[in-house]
């Protein structure tokens, strides 16, 4: 039984990790004979470990097997075997098979593979199930299922998106100084919607959000592992993904309905990804640096902490400035909460108002909870508005719920 | 959407100058933040414009260059804004509440002429 279970597991982590050192040593264009390989040595894993048990270092077996693979694979392929050569201008194919499964090389290799999927040409949407497949190792029916979408849509996103990775000329072998700057507010815009993705899922299933979010970590923190990467901005990522990630248990009930971060029982607050937030957001802070992550983690931060005199005066600050920065209709509502909660229901109503999101579902739900303490012939009204908007069966019903209570209060 | 130019004045002998208290400038600063954060989230904020320092020389056809601005008028230019809007109605609108008219100051707004 045990053994069932960390295949699976092994999977996820151990695929992406072969890929972007396969693909590090021979070509992006050769990404199909990586997944080949890959798969073809989970395969041989399930069928001799379902017999012979898991082997005492699963990882070192499955990089064994993947590198013989790939030696029998060049033997079998004189054709390929000779594009290869070329395509790489090797003389000596042996200096490509060449490689290790070391930590370092691992390592270097996922970076590098981070940078090639967060191709720009590619939409956001793209390089998230480019990311989800190549970089987390999903099956197709698993980013459907996160995207609440059809696996034949997913496909086709992801054809697209691989016809770019393979013909954009991006250098997996070294990554330079120049190509990090150029493209790191792509990545690290690609990650944030990955962790949002989950984080905000339109699924309900708990378990493939929580999936999303620690990816989305989990990549992350492979960028903080190298000094050309390690920027005040990721660790500013990292801060706000951890944060958000110490609610997950708090946020919603048993039948997966939202709970106001107010209404949330605090004790469910995981309180060692608190630290681990609180950790990154100093590294981040060492810099002169302020982005937009630095202002969405102090925001994050601010909401671990308990209510005290301050706390919505600097997290209406904060909100300022990140619009300032960006504006975006999630960004303007919340501020408006914030502007309520310093200033009071009725001037933070103003303030809403003034938004006039009108076909925005939360911009309703925003203006029916202001107005529940000061007339609920309005809320209620409201409220009903964000139920016709919002297409998540979930709000719906939170916002049914709330109804109910201001008409039978 | 058609751009406008908001000119904040004021009289410096009666607006709050950096002598007053940290906390007192801090204040003022959210005051001004809070505002125009507002016009931003209406997105309708096109630049955050700048604050002047308040010296400055101004020339004459006459040939005199003389310190100003604020020798001769009361009120000076003390900064401006950009914002969008779809009539000088809602431009004025977006610019009410703003810090300067509680310190016995004006806003002019302007509409830019778009070539």
């Amino acid at each position: 039984m045990q053994e069932r279970e960390l295949i699976p597991h092994l999977f996820r982590t151990e695929y992406s990790k072969i890929i972007a050192v396969l693909c590090h040593s021979f070509d992006l264009r050769h990404l199909e004979i990586a997944e080949d390989i890959a798969s073809e040595t989970f395969l041989k894993a399930t069928e001799i470990w379902g017999i012979k048990g898991v082997p005492e270092n699963p990882a070192a077996w499955l990089y064994t097997v993947a590198k013989n693979k790939v030696r029998d694979y060049f033997k079998h392929h004189a054709v390929i075997e000779r594009q290869v050569r070329e395509a790489m201008k090797l003389n000596d194919i042996g200096t490509a098979l060449d490689f290790e499964f070391s930590h370092q090389n691992i390592a270097d290799s996922q970076l590098a593979m981070i940078f090639s999927v967060c191709h720009p040409e590619n939409s956001a949407d793209a390089q998230i199930c480019l990311a989800l497949q190549i970089l987390c190792g999903f099956s197709v029916e698993e980013i459907a299922n996160a995207f609440l979408t059809s696996p034949e849509t997913i496909k086709k996103r992801l054809h697209r998106a691989r016809v770019n990775l393979r013909n954009g000329n991006f250098q997996i072998k070294a990554l330079s100084d120049q190509e990090v700057k150029a493209r790191s507010e792509s990545v690290l815009k690609t990650l944030y919607l990955l962790f949002n993705e989950g984080y905000f899922s339109k699924t309900s299933d708990q378990s493939i959000r929580k999936d999303l979010c620690f990816e989305a970590i989990r990549l992350a923190l492979v960028l903080t592992e190298n000094v050309l990467t390690d920027s005040p901005r990721v660790n500013a990522l990292l801060a706000l993904m951890y944060f958000q990630s110490s609610r997950f248990d708090a946020r919603t009930n048993d039948r997966g309905e939202m709970i106001l971060l107010e209404d949330q029982d605090k004790s469910l607050w995981d309180q060692e990804l608190i630290e681990r937030g609180n950790h990154y957001l100093v590294n981040a802070y060492e810099g002169r640096e302020v982005s937009k992550y630095h202002l969405e983690a102090a925001i994050a931060y601010w909401h671990t902490t308990p209510t005290g005199e301050n706390k919505w005066q600097h997290i209406l600050q904060l909100y300022n400035q990140l619009l300032l920065i960006e504006y975006s209709p999630v960004t303007a509502l919340n501020r408006a909460f914030a502007y309520a909660k310093v200033f009071g229901w009725e001037k933070g109503i103003e303030e809403a108002e003034k938004l006039a999101l009108d076909d925005n579902s939360h911009y309703y739900s925003l203006l029916g909870y202001l107005y529940a303490g000061v007339d609920v012939g309005r809320a209620v009204s409201f409220y009903e508005k964000a139920i016709a908007l919002t297409r998540s069966k979930v709000e719906a019903e939170t916002l049914r719920k709330e109804v109910r209570r201001l008409i039978y209060k | 959407m058609k751009d406008f130019l908001f000119i904040y004045r004021a009289d410096y002998s009666t607006y709050p100058s950096p002598k007053r208290s940290p906390e007192e400038m801090q204040a003022l600063t959210q005051k001004w933040m809070n505002w125009v954060a507002g016009i931003a989230a209406q997105e309708k904020l096109v630049d955050r414009g700048n604050r002047l320092v308040n010296s400055g020389k101004v020339l004459k056809s006459n040939g005199s260059v003389s310190d100003g601005p604020y020798t001769e008028i009361k009120e000076s230019i003390m900064g401006y804004s950009l914002v969008k809007a779809i009539s000088l109605e809602e431009a004025s609108k977006l610019a009410q509440g703003c810090p300067i008219l509680s310190y016995d100051g004006s806003v002019e707004v302007r509409e830019i002429n778009a070539i």
